[in-house]
């Protein structure tokens, strides 16, 4: 049976893009343990040759007549930004 | 005539005899948030001169004979649903501040009607819970017990109907985000079959599984409401273009000769005694009305929750990776570069329960685990789905209880996640296969709390199981219907 240790906390918080405190950590490592020891129970199925399900409705491509619509536009697209400037949004440095 | 204890159906003929106007009703029920809404925490945010302008359209239309079903009707919405120019949170801190520039399909048909929206209700954040304890804007009180849970995630949409704050609501439904709290508040609520109403303007929590329905007085509302929103979206890949049947016009056809199905899988240990009571008397009510009871099996109950909660948070990790501080919502910037925003607005905008999601749904798909937990989980997934088509040859309705026990302690379960997801284990089975159920108020408790039968249908046989329910209601309103939720404060 899989163990959780806060490294792997650490680690799945770093490619989920959260920071967690330190008493987030200790919190997820037992409770992420303790759920993910419940999720054991579906090895107890067999599932060989079983196709998987994404959806419950089977949907063939949804296609559409490809033609031009108006859509948003830049100022209310940028509306709720918290920072924009020149009709883009504006993030923090990227490249040093 | 108490105006806000009036169901939509008997609105609507006074609207149409001109006796009330939609003005009055509205008034009536904002007078009524603005006096009990302070004990319950249904609203996040009250639309009052919104509200007061769309019934004054409505009334206008009514007095040029142009209405429409639900036209002057005070309704009010989850706060999932983007509304043009009217704050949407999800709950959340991440999103406080924004303003949606456009309203969701369901929202939009209800506008095209000039239905009357009288605010934005409370839910678990991003509609992660079933307490709805998960809130930024604090828990929603369940209006028969003030110390109990409404349920969740949709706890706002179904407190604002049994305390009549609102004549009906939309919420959505995940893994029994509207069929749990429905039960757990004594009124009607509906899931609608995946791909029935369109998911388009519906903040998303697990894309495969989230679904659009609503929740009022009675069946007959639920109906009625139902009517408004479902059909095809072009919006909305996954939205599925078949025929919408007249659900009102097909309530009263009764379940002589229906074939039902008692799951014995749904009977369990830890099943409320009270509970199971109340859903053998339900089935005892339908045999006395002439359907066929039929002992089933759905074999793969037991695997539900356990799927659910790694298929469901797998898409919710994904679907949240947009809440990044760049386009919409909050920032936190403390100058340490791009990726370190990210994390800090993350860490600060999510609650508990969000986070918790995400960690799991990341590990999930994380490299190394992929097939292990969400491949697995997409295999069970088949093996459930497969359950309710063989039980569907059988039988035309699934009855099942909503819920293992009626609404529990506020605080009781918010430590211990594993048995707050243990509550939505006659629910989830649902929504992994994608199929319709609504929830029925069907008794009390002997503490006199609502308890609620879930009656499951055939994909797309939305019209079944409301006249299903409509047959139980007609036969039991007399004896079994909820008595109002007291305006009087129930605690000091």
């Amino acid at each position: 049976m899989m163990k959780i240790t806060p490294e792997t906390v650490h680690h799945v918080a770093d490619l989920a893009r959260l920071s967690l405190g330190e008493d987030e950590v200790v919190n997820l490592t037992s409770e992420m343990d303790l759920i993910l020891a419940y999720v054991e129970k579906l090895n107890q199925l067999d599932t060989a040759g079983i196709t998987p399900t994404a959806h419950a409705v089977p949907l063939e491509n949804a296609f559409r007549d490809d033609l031009a619509s108006p859509s948003l536009g830049a100022e209310k697209a940028l509306h709720n930004a918290p920072d924009s400037a020149e009709g883009c949004f504006r993030v923090p440095k990227v490249i040093e | 005539m108490e105006l806000t204890a009036l169901t939509i159906h008997e609105m609507r003929k006074h609207l149409a005899a001109g006796d009330v106007s939609a003005a009055e009703l509205t008034d009536a029920f904002l007078r009524r948030i603005h006096e009990l809404d302070g004990r319950i925490n249904a609203f996040i945010r009250i639309t009052e001169n919104q509200a007061r302008e769309a019934a004054e359209r409505a009334d206008r239309r009514l007095r040029e004979g142009k209405a429409a079903p639900l036209t002057g009707i005070p309704l009010a919405l989850k706060d999932i649903f983007v509304t043009e120019g009217i704050e949407t949170t999800c709950a959340s801190n991440i999103l406080k501040g924004f303003v949606p520039p456009y309203d969701g399909t369901a929202v939009a048909r209800l506008r095209e009607q000039d239905a009357v929206f009288l605010g934005k209700l409370n839910m678990d954040e991003f509609a992660m819970g079933s307490s709805n304890e998960n809130s930024a804007f604090g828990p929603v009180k369940n209006p028969w017990d003030p110390n109990r849970v409404a349920g969740g995630s949709s706890g706002g949409s179904a407190a604002a109907v049994a305390a009549h704050m609102a004549a009906g609501t939309l919420g959505t439904d995940t893994g029994g985000s509207i069929r749990q709290p429905a039960s757990h508040c004594g009124v009607v609520g509906l899931k609608p079959t995946y791909g029935r109403v369109s998911r388009y303007g519906v903040i998303a929590y697990a894309s495969s599984l989230d679904q659009v329905g609503p929740l009022a007085r009675d069946v007959e509302d639920c109906a009625l409401l139902l009517q408004a929103i479902a059909g095809f979206d072009a919006r909305d890949a996954t939205s599925v273009d078949l025929p919408v049947a007249d659900y009102p016009a097909t309530l009263k056809n009764g379940v002589k000769s229906l074939r039902i199905g008692r799951p014995k899988e749904y009977f369990i240990t830890g099943l409320d005694a009270d509970v199971a009571a109340a859903i053998n008397a339900a089935l005892e009510v339908y045999a006395g009305l002439g359907a066929e009871i039929v002992d089933i099996s759905l074999p793969h109950t037991d695997y539900a929750v356990a799927c659910y909660y790694l298929i469901a948070t797998a898409e919710a990790s994904s679907n949240l990776a947009r809440f990044e501080g760049v386009r919409f919502g909050q920032r936190v910037d403390r100058g340490d570069g791009l990726l370190e925003m990210y994390r800090n607005t993350r860490a600060q905008g999510f609650g508990a329960e969000v986070k918790r999601r995400i960690m799991l749904g990341t590990f999930a798909l994380s490299s190394g685990y992929y097939d292990a937990y969400y491949l697995k989980a997409q295999k069970v997934r088949t093996l459930i789905r497969e359950d309710f088509t063989a039980a569907f040859g059988q039988v035309d309705v699934i009855l099942t209880p909503v819920a293992p026990t009626p609404a529990f302690s506020l605080g009781e379960k918010i430590d211990n996640p594993l048995q707050m997801y243990l509550s939505d284990i006659f629910t989830i089975p649902v929504n992994l296969a994608g199929t319709c159920a609504l929830s029925l108020p069907c008794g009390f408790s002997a503490g006199g709390l609502p308890i609620g039968m879930q009656l499951i249908g055939k994909p797309f046989a939305e019209e079944t199981i409301l006249r299903t329910a409509y047959a139980f209601e007609a036969a039991t309103a007399t004896a079994e219907r909820p008595p109002l939720p007291s305006a009087e404060p129930a605690v000091p």
